[in-house]
């Protein structure tokens, strides 16, 4: 009996629903799932507001007992020490930020370019062994890098990438995943936009330029967050095939400071993970809806 | 004047008729050499003795019979603890970021946008930034937090080395692998259920679906088992992909008394400081093998039947 009070109190008059899935407004019977929902984002929110908290300490307070969720005397004092403290390896900090940025606009600009050309033509374009390629595309995503990291660094010393700063970028331009999402977002486009293009005479390079680029935005910002946030915390190429410091990525800088763990150190690394986390996030509120307009149509099927 | 013209068009009709293949070859071209090759290369070395300076010798299946025979380390530590990683985090993660799309598909828009941001947040920090994290929260001296915490309730009375410790370390890491499980499989399954049609459960409540459980099991779930089926596989991938947070967190590879070994530790551990390439290679091969049978499994399941 209430459930069907509740039942035609959702569909009387054809009223917008505003229980269920997407709801259109607030309605009381959401507050159960805020009940455990806001619960939970807090517990996961509380490591990251603690460093971002600690990265702004002076060292007294990182020092204080008991461990604070606030500061009384913010200060950059940590981001001062995290440039400072590369005296000693004689390559300013600023040399390993300018090589991750370096590294991840390359990688964001190739990523993009790769998923949409061959997103394109996996979708759009028949040839006899396109499904061949779908299936090992598919597959890609499964593959493990750590798994074959042997073989890989071979291939990286027969290709001379080996103490090459390209090592930080050709590798992971291979990410099957972008261009798997990409390629299942280009499907939903109709066919006849392309067809009424190729009748005027426009090539494959054209289409890709003027109509296909355009049209796959949400797809093109998923792969640009996903390239971003792989760039920015890049350390696998400084760490095992590079042996100069001058091509090596502000990530492993970051890493071998707080490789130390003491007190005093914390800040700095504190603030360097702020510096790694901040710019990920930001990003992925910027290009929220694209993103999840993309993974609508990232289904395997 | 008139040929050179005719040669470029030439060229032209070359470009466009074998255009899928020219903007298809940068990219095959990497796949093969950074994926097909070493998968390829781990396959071929695994049935030899290779240890970088000698060229590898065959050996047939003597390195997978000590693998399960020999290892004493694989079978009592990195497969137990692969498995329960894999078990808490691979499918326990799956499961949780299940529930929370699902909760969060139940609210308005905009605060659905804020806490999906909080949920996902934690997924971007990959390694570095990982172990800095946690090694604030669980953090030997009494100002670690959890440490802190506990000191105060006085369920204990002295600091505990949580990350020193082989009793402790694999909880840590299942708490910091459940804590970054949300990533893009969660966001697809978010995604893939918002977007689903609703009058499937309009129709579903007049065929006599009554609640929100049976609503989950007969509506949502079969509505989007493509985008499901995607999320297992991250979710199998990012779970046997983890090397890093057992050594970062302690610190240490091997990790104190192996309790936070897992298999792509072990490669490293073999290939990369014993220089037993080919015995690492089979490890390797085994790795492989199991995510490819597990992500067969998964499509078992969520195989769209026609």
């Amino acid at each position: 009996m209430k459930r069907n009070r509740r039942f035609e109190k959702r569909h009387k008059g054809g009223r917008i629903r505003s229980v269920g899935v997407n709801p259109r407004s607030f309605e009381r019977g959401q507050l159960k799932i805020y009940a455990y929902l806001v619960p939970i984002s807090i517990v996961m929110l509380l490591p990251i507001v603690y460093i971002i908290v600690s990265a702004f300490k002076p060292v007294d307070e990182l020092f204080a007992y008991p461990p604070r969720f606030y500061v009384k005397n913010p200060t950059f004092d940590n981001f001062r020490r995290l440039f400072e403290i590369s005296a000693d390896t004689n390559i300013p900090a600023s040399r390993y930020l300018f090589n991750t940025l370096v590294i991840t606009v390359v990688r964001m600009a190739g990523n993009a370019w790769i998923a949409v050309s061959v997103g394109y033509v996996l979708s759009k374009k028949n040839f006899r062994s396109k499904n061949a390629l779908l299936q090992i595309n598919n597959a890609a995503l499964m593959f493990v890098s750590v798994a074959v990291a042997i073989p890989t660094y071979f291939v990286i010393v027969y290709t001379h990438l080996y103490n090459n700063f390209l090592v930080n970028i050709i590798p992971a331009l291979v990410a099957p995943t972008g261009v798997f999402l990409t390629k299942q977002f280009i499907d939903q486009l109709p066919d006849a936009l392309m067809e009424a293009a190729v009748i005027d005479g426009a090539s494959d390079y054209l289409i890709l330029r003027k109509i296909v680029f355009p049209l796959v935005r949400p797809a093109l910002s998923t792969v640009l967050l996903l390239s971003f946030q792989g760039s920015w915390i890049e350390v696998t190429a400084s760490q095992m095939y590079l042996d100069s410091e001058t091509g090596k990525t502000f990530a492993y800088y970051i890493g071998n400071l707080s490789l130390g763990g003491s007190v005093s150190t914390q800040g700095v690394a504190a603030a360097g993970a702020l510096i790694m986390f901040l710019p990920s996030i930001i990003l992925f509120i910027v290009l929220q809806s694209g993103v999840m307009n993309t993974m609508a149509h990232s289904g395997i099927k | 004047m008139r040929r050179k013209q005719k040669g470029f068009a030439a060229q032209r009709r070359f470009t466009d008729q074998y255009s899928h293949w020219i903007l298809l070859s940068p990219y095959v071209l990497l796949f093969v050499l950074f994926i097909i090759i070493p998968v390829g290369a781990a396959i071929g070395l695994s049935f030899t003795d290779f240890n970088t300076i000698a060229k590898p010798s065959f050996t047939g299946l003597a390195n997978y019979i000590n693998l399960l025979t020999n290892d004493a380390v694989f079978m009592q530590k990195v497969l137990p603890n692969t498995l329960m990683y894999a078990v808490f985090v691979g499918l326990g993660g799956y499961i949780l970021s299940f529930l929370m799309a699902w909760s969060l598909a139940q609210l308005t828009k905009r605060p659905r946008m804020l806490l999906t941001v909080i949920l996902y947040s934690p997924s971007v920090t990959g390694g570095v930034l990982l172990s800095t994290i946690w090694s604030f929260v669980f953090s030997g001296d009494k100002r670690g937090l959890v440490n802190y915490v506990l000191l105060k309730l006085e369920l204990i009375e002295t600091p505990i080395q949580f990350l020193k410790s082989p009793e402790y370390l694999m909880t840590v890491m299942i708490i910091v692998g459940l804590w970054s499980s949300m990533g893009i499989g969660f966001l697809a399954i978010l995604s893939g259920i918002v977007n689903a049609d609703t009058e499937l459960y309009e129709a579903a409540r007049i065929d006599g679906v009554r609640n929100r459980f049976q609503e989950i099991i007969y509506v949502t779930i079969p509505s989007i088992k493509p985008q499901m089926l995607f999320g297992a596989v991250m979710a199998i991938v990012n779970t046997f992909k983890d090397a890093g947070t057992g050594v970062l967190l302690s610190g240490a590879n091997p990790t104190p008394d192996y309790a936070g070994q897992l298999i792509a530790n072990h490669i490293d551990d073999y290939g990369f400081i014993r220089y037993e390439m080919g015995y690492a290679s089979a490890i390797s091969t085994v790795l492989l093998l199991l995510i490819y049978v597990l992500s067969r499994v998964v499509s078992r399941i969520f195989a769209e039947r026609e």
